[in-house]
């Protein structure tokens, strides 16, 4: 099946969403700056909440399956408010190190090594 | 008011102020004035109360008619068949003439009733079926006559003590008592303590003077012997007091026991403690000699029942359905029974039995060693228990307990008095203790007494117990006050005192002489009675009453030597040790006041123109003491034949001549010393060591009792130790092991366990440290690793 002959339904939104998840985690594992690891982390939110919503549209879904339904967008919206809280707790933590180490490198930050 | 209701209630105040004194000592004793000198007048104040108590209730006796006495006693429980009080009436007027007129004795054995008395209960203790215990009183003539004699000796010696004992109101050093330093006791004084326990003991004399039954006599019986016990041991600091304390109680308990056997055998068989009827029951004394036989002594239906059990119980068996019958029956065949022996042992065993209680009280052979070794108290309690106290308690329990004892009984009690008076009397002659003379003089003088009761001279003997109680009260008080001023009890040390305490020497002198019976002092009349009494009874039973009679005038030799050896030796002749004579005082006059006054009794309280015997007479057990059943030949006579003038003169001249005798063998050792009394001793050499020791009584009581008792408890003592120690000690070494085992299990297993699990934690631990690096971008990237893998291997395992 080749997608790029179809019209636009939620394979395709799945493969965006695979995209910047994998960017995401790329971006996480590889960024040595912290505000960089959040970022990361904000995008493999959105790129779950992107399939959660793709796939509680009813329009997208044209072979007749059944979707999530409000079920999908409740839960993107949920993972909207934890990524803000998270963001709001990550930032002050990396405020406070940034205070202690005058540096954001998360590789300088092993003091909970064991 | 009238006499039944009146004179419980004065004897009852009598006899309860002592304890009201004693209770308010014990409680705010010490706190009574300096060192608790209030307590003495606390004390002496209530026994003052009770002596005018006493001395009212005696003065209601003799001026209420017997006629007017007898209107009552119907409602008072008492005896009240119409008979007895025509006769009861016609006795006591009878006894007052008699005093001087000795010729109405034959009217007298005509006479028959019992005395006049009244019974009732104050309050009853408890109920147990038929046993009923109560607070009773029992008051005759007796009653009276004890409690006046009490309460006005106890009173003397109240007064006494407060003098004699002033020593303890400041500190006190005892120079018997040594340290293991070397230094003499220091103590405070005792002052209260003393009038504290002189209460108890006269409230506990009174209340068994006013006893009513068997079982109260023997609670107050033993609150005697308690007292004494405190008293005697009242320098508890000195070896020697504590040993004469615990010696008088534990003597004391062996009498004791015969007593409660006596009691069992009276209680079992008769259903009552009562001595007189109370509220329609019959007590003891009306079960024994009842009127419907003429107050002659038989066995009571109770004891032949009792006796004859198996015989009652072939009836019962014959009546196998009607019980009734059987009952009936038994009623028919007590007669029979009776005529054959039965129930007359059981009379002869309660006699006996409250007898021995009596020969442990009143210091009678073999039980007087504890008496002489009682003079370790203080003199005032030596005077007491001697006199008024302790001693007294036993002749009067004898004399109480007349009607109830048997003539067979009655001659045990003749001869161990008999014994007792010769032994302590020999005793006497070689002691050297002043205060250990008279003792013996009291064992032997109460000898005298328990001869008289024993040979039916029921009045002679408790005339004496109250003519002695005086004068020997009044011979332990002048002691008391020569040991003051000497410090020393040894009259060896002695002599020419009577130029420095002349109060204490002439009263003393009055003492001697009424002791010895001295004409017109108390003392000769009254032991005039005794041997008169001895003389008639000779003359009924030649066997047994010539050697009863021999040694009671013998004794009366023995008694005039020992008696004028002692006071010559203390008052008269150089002093045989200027120290002590240069020290010596005459007491104070708190202290020869009383020794005054008793020495006016103890002159005058015999003269028969004062009624003493009269009074005693007036209480007089109804009925004749008989015939022995067991001994036929055994006959008592009438004590009234003792007065018959043939018989009177002859005793009279007898005892007067062996008391002159004695009087004058001492007047030839120690009053002119035309004797060398070292001479005597020399040439009876044997004879004096054994008096000298005692007749090794002691010395005997230690091999037969003492010894193997310590013996005994040795052995117990080395089982407790060996067997019943050892067997703790293993059981405990075998839990011991056990522990010890039980430890190491747990070190070894339980511990070893657990560490290893810990150590194993721990090295897992530390492996897995390395794992975490700190490194938050390899964490991701672990996290990610994991993520895929999983991913893929669930899409080959869902694929498969």
């Amino acid at each position: 099946m080749n997608l790029l002959a179809e019209p636009v339904g939620v394979s395709h939104f799945m493969v965006v969403g695979a995209i910047m998840f994998v960017s995401g985690v790329v971006c996480m594992a590889a960024k040595r700056n912290a505000l960089g690891v959040l970022m990361g982390i904000e995008l493999v939110l959105n790129g779950a909440n992107v399939n959660f919503v793709a796939m509680s549209s009813d329009f997208l879904y044209r072979e007749g399956g059944l979707s999530l339904g409000l079920d999908g967008q409740l839960i993107a919206l949920f993972v909207i408010v934890l990524a803000a809280a998270e963001a709001a707790v990550a930032l002050a933590i990396t405020l406070n190190f940034y205070n202690n180490h005058a540096t954001v490198d998360v590789d300088r930050a092993d003091e909970l090594k064991g | 008011m009238d006499t039944a209701t009146f004179l419980p209630i004065l004897l009852g105040l009598a006899w309860l102020l002592p304890l009201a004194s004693f209770a308010l000592i014990v409680l705010v004793g010490p706190r009574m004035g300096r060192a608790g000198v209030m307590a003495s007048y606390v004390a002496t104040g209530a026994i003052l109360g009770s002596l005018v108590a006493s001395v009212v209730a005696l003065g209601i006796w003799v001026f209420s008619s017997p006629a007017e006495a007898s209107g009552p006693r119907g409602e008072h429980g008492a005896v009240a068949s119409a008979p007895h009080e025509a006769t009861a009436g016609g006795h006591a007027g009878e006894a007052k003439e008699h005093a001087g007129d000795h010729a109405s004795a034959a009217e007298h054995q005509a006479q028959a009733g019992p005395p006049r008395h009244y019974t009732g209960d104050w309050y009853t203790l408890g109920r147990f079926g038929a046993l009923a215990i109560t607070v009773s009183y029992y008051i005759d003539a007796l009653t009276i006559g004890m409690f006046a004699m009490v309460t006005a000796i106890a009173t003397c010696i109240h007064f006494y003590s407060i003098g004699y004992m002033h020593d303890e109101l400041d500190e006190v050093v005892d120079h018997e008592v040594t340290l293991s330093d070397g230094r003499h006791l220091h103590r405070p004084g005792r002052f209260h303590r003393f009038f504290q326990y002189m209460s108890l003991f006269s409230f506990s004399m009174l209340g068994l003077v006013v006893a009513g039954n068997v079982a109260m006599v023997f609670v107050f019986w033993e609150l005697v012997g308690i007292c004494s016990y405190f008293l005697i041991g009242f320098y508890i600091e000195r070896k020697s007091a504590t040993n004469a304390a615990n010696k008088a109680f534990i003597v004391n308990r062996i009498g004791d026991f015969g007593m409660i056997v006596g009691m069992m055998a009276l209680w079992a068989s008769l259903g009552t403690f009562a001595f007189g009827d109370v509220d329609g029951r019959q007590g003891i004394f009306s079960q024994v000699r009842s009127a419907e036989n003429g107050y002659r002594l038989e066995a009571p239906a109770g004891m032949v029942r009792a006796s004859a059990a198996e015989l009652a119980a072939e009836v019962v068996r014959d009546h196998p359905r009607n019980p009734a019958a059987a009952e009936s029956e038994i009623l028919a065949r007590v007669v029979s029974w009776r005529e054959q022996g039965h129930g007359y042992w059981l009379l002869v065993v309660a006699g006996i039995g409250i007898f021995c209680g009596c020969v442990g009280k009143s210091a009678q052979f073999p039980l007087h060693v504890w008496l002489p070794d009682a003079m370790e108290g203080p003199t005032p309690v030596s005077a007491l228990v001697h006199s008024a106290t302790m001693v007294a308690a036993g002749v009067y329990l004898v004399g109480r307990f007349y009607p109830v004892f048997a003539p067979e009984v009655l001659l045990v009690i003749a001869v161990i008095g008999a014994i007792t008076l010769l032994l302590a009397a020999s005793i006497a002659i070689t002691a050297v203790d002043i205060k250990r003379v008279l003792a013996y003089s009291t064992v032997s003088q109460l000898g005298y007494m328990m001869l008289a009761l024993g040979l039916g001279g029921w009045a002679a003997g408790l005339f004496h117990l109250i003519t002695h109680a005086f004068f020997k009260s009044l011979l332990f008080l002048c002691s008391g006050s020569v040991i003051h001023a000497c410090h020393t009890n040894d009259i060896t040390r002695m002599g020419g005192l009577r130029k420095i305490m002349p109060w204490t020497a002439y009263t003393m002198l009055v003492g001697c002489l009424a002791i010895i019976g001295a004409p017109l002092f108390s003392g000769f009349f009254s032991k005039d009675a005794i041997i008169a009494q001895a003389l008639s009874f000779w003359n009924l039973n030649p066997t047994p009453g010539g050697v009863l009679f021999a040694v009671a005038a013998g004794g009366a030799a023995v008694t005039a030597f020992y008696m004028f050896r002692l006071w010559f030796m203390t008052f008269t002749g150089e002093p045989r040790d200027r120290h002590v004579h240069e020290h010596a005082h005459e007491s104070p006059p708190i202290m020869y006041v009383p020794l005054v006054v008793l020495a006016v009794f103890a002159v005058a309280v015999g003269w028969p123109w004062l009624g003493v015997v009269s009074l005693l007479e007036q209480a007089r057990p109804a009925g004749e003491l008989g015939q022995g059943l067991l001994l036929p030949g055994l006959v008592y006579p009438d004590e009234h034949a003792s007065h018959a003038a043939d018989v009177h003169l002859l005793a009279t001249l007898v005892a007067s001549a062996t008391a002159l005798g004695g009087f004058l063998l001492a007047v030839l050792f120690y009053g002119v010393r035309l004797l060398d009394p070292a001479e005597a001793r020399q040439q009876f050499r044997p004879l004096y060591n054994l008096l000298w020791n005692k007749w090794h009584f002691d010395e005997l009581y230690q091999v037969l009792f003492v010894r193997p008792v310590h013996l005994a408890a040795g052995a117990v003592a080395a089982f407790d130790k060996g067997v019943i120690d050892g067997l703790i000690h293993g059981s405990a070494r075998w839990t011991r092991r056990l522990a010890d085992f039980d430890d190491l299990i747990d070190r070894y297993l339980v511990d070893q366990s657990v560490n290893v699990f810990a150590a194993w934690t721990w090295s897992l631990g530390n492996s897995l440290r390395s794992v975490q690096t700190g490194r938050l971008r390899q964490y991701v990237m672990l996290i990610v690793i994991g993520t895929v893998a999983l991913t893929v291997l669930i899409n080959f395992a869902s694929a498969r």
